[in-house]
């Protein structure tokens, strides 16, 4: 190595340096941290004992975490699909050289800028049961007192509520991504397709949906790794309730490290979690290079 | 035939802008009636029909939630903490994007496929240790321990990255032939060539520094610390039946981000098309 080669090498690792020792100190480490306490039954003091998978063992029968657990897929099932058709139909709609479009594509993602808390408690106000405006509404329509939803405040329509207020915020976030998945597909797919006759349903199933699909793996991913870390929404507006309704993942590991200080078991869970997202993410690395449809 | 389709065209953007129309109102429709309710008192916001124009603009709401509840207080350690952060991370993010996409040096590029890998552990996964490190270190309960979590990103790395590779390599390699030193190079040649990433990464840093809820709410204790996203939540379990002060707590939380969006907007939506990039 030259003198100005050897200069210019240091000064690389120079200037990683900050970012580097910062990583490895709050993320790095962590990670294996994470992984050594999920082994014993550290609360939160000194004098924990290693106590192998008991942990892992634990989490089979614990009922609180299988609820949990069942309440995050439930959630995931439903909160990515209508996250992609709501946003896949408001991309599809700004595409066209439509009046307002440019202030359409402004307000729709507004409420994803907009804090989890913020949105929860004008969601809580809004979907109150009794003398809440959108109750109001619907007895306006002439829904009948007592079929009226209880939302947040009734076991069985608590988590459909919390899908609903998630997919109304971040469905601006994805649609942005469709947007610039529809403006890559080249047009003159398009016009082929009309020579040919094809009416405008035909041309979405056979020209855009298919051209789409990178973006909306790509989606559907990133949506469904978000879901298994929602919590903001769930501790401001229902606390898991009613009952363990609502109680997801991320919840359950807050609640046992931060409630109940079972470190241990809770940092058990979190390398679940981890797995979980691992899994999804080499998922969407291998589809990335083997199942979605190329352009050529 | 021609003018036919151009009508049928016509009719159908149009159409389309009524549903559009349609679904702005339901976007929006929720932060209108938090600013109507803001003005309100517990009778009047929930009486029925609606009136979005307040009869009497109220300012009791903003009075409790200004003086009562020292908002000024947690609004400015927001502030505080969302700015030194977003300053940290445009330092230490740059240089390291710089080095790794301009400088040559042995082991670069499996450093950098190190750094992509952690961007896939999910902070949640990591708390309960992120927390034993910080309370080691004595960090617990001051904001230093958010700055030192939040001032390093792998994503700030990878976004200021690739706008510095789009950079033509020629411009760096003349800087070094006329004996431009490495720093010099990156403070009056590439940093002033990479501002859209710059003003990305900043906007979308102070966004998620202001908004983050579970960070402040772990690591900071006594209430002269606390954040505006925190103390707006523990507010509402508070003043739980006060819904127009809990209203006008949640609109001033707002209008940081809404000034963020009117100025910045160009730069946001960047950021999102940047994150589907990344995948």
């Amino acid at each position: 190595m030259s003198r100005q080669q050897r200069r210019e090498a240091l000064a690389g690792y120079l200037y990683i340096l900050p970012n580097f020792i910062g990583f490895l100190i709050f993320t790095g480490i962590p990670v294996f941290i994470g992984l050594g306490i999920s082994f014993t039954n550290y609360k939160g003091f000194p004098g924990a004992k290693f106590v192998g998978v008991a942990n892992y063992l634990q989490l089979f029968k614990d009922t609180l975490f299988k609820t949990a657990l069942r309440n995050n897929l439930a959630y995931s099932f439903s909160v990515v699909p209508l996250t992609i058709l709501v946003s896949l139909l408001l991309a599809l709609m700004l595409n066209k050289a439509i009046p307002l479009g440019g202030f359409f594509k402004t307000v729709y993602f507004f409420p994803n800028l907009t804090s989890m808390v913020a949105v929860g408690c004008v969601a809580l106000l809004l979907f109150e049961p009794t003398k809440g405006p959108i109750n109001q509404f619907l007895r306006m329509l002439g829904m009948p007192q007592e079929s009226l939803p209880g939302w947040f405040f009734s076991s069985k329509t608590a988590l459909a509520t919390v899908v609903i207020t998630v997919v109304w915020k971040q469905a601006g976030y994805y649609m942005i991504m469709f947007l610039g998945g529809l403006k890559n597909i080249p047009s003159h797919l398009y016009e082929a397709a009309k020579i040919d006759g094809a009416n405008p349903w035909q041309i979405f199933w056979s020209v855009t949906w298919p051209m789409l699909t990178p973006t909306t793996f790509m989606v559907a991913i990133l949506c469904f790794i978000a879901s298994f870390q929602t919590f903001d929404i769930i501790n401001v507006t229902t606390a898991g309730g009613p009952g363990r309704a609502t109680s997801v993942l991320v919840f359950r590991i807050y609640r046992e490290a931060f409630s109940d200080w079972k470190m241990g078991y809770a940092s058990a869970i979190a390398y679940f979690l981890f797995m979980i997202i691992l899994v999804v993410t080499l998922v969407q690395w291998h589809g990335q290079k083997n199942w979605v449809v190329e352009d050529d | 035939m021609k003018d036919n389709y151009k009508t049928r065209q016509r009719i159908a953007n149009w159409t389309l802008c009524v549903v559009g129309l349609a679904v702005s109102f339901l976007m929006l429709v929720p932060f209108a009636w938090m600013l109507s309710a803001s003005f309100k008192n517990n009778m009047e916001i929930y009486a029925y029909p609606i009136k979005w124009v307040p009869e009497f603009f109220r300012l009791d709401n903003y009075r409790k939630v200004w003086v009562e509840i020292n908002f000024p207080r947690y609004f400015l350690n927001s502030l505080k903490l969302s700015s030194i952060i977003t300053a940290a991370q445009l330092v230490t993010c740059s240089l390291a994007a710089y080095s790794f996409s301009k400088l040559r040096f042995p082991g670069r590029d499996k450093i950098f496929v190190l750094y992509l890998a952690t961007m896939m552990v999910p902070w949640h996964a990591i708390m309960i240790p992120q927390f034993i490190v910080v309370k080691t270190l004595n960090l617990y309960d001051s904001h230093l321990s958010l700055i030192m979590i939040q001032s390093f990103s792998a994503f700030g790395v990878f976004l200021l990255r690739q706008n510095m590779l789009s950079i033509p390599g020629s411009l760096h390699e003349a800087a070094k032939i006329d004996g431009c030193g490495s720093f010099r190079t990156y403070w009056s040649i590439i940093l002033p060539l990479t501002k859209t990433g710059l003003a990305t990464l900043t906007v979308l840093t102070f966004n998620g520094i202001w908004n983050d809820y579970l960070g402040p709410m772990l690591y900071l204790d006594s209430d002269k610390n606390k954040t505006v996203q925190v103390a707006l939540a523990g507010f509402k379990q508070e003043y739980s039946a006060d819904y127009g002060a809990i209203m006008a707590g949640t609109v001033c939380s707002i209008i940081p981000i809404i000034l963020v969006y009117v100025f910045a907007q160009k730069y946001i939506v960047e950021g999102v098309a940047f994150s589907g990039l990344k995948g």
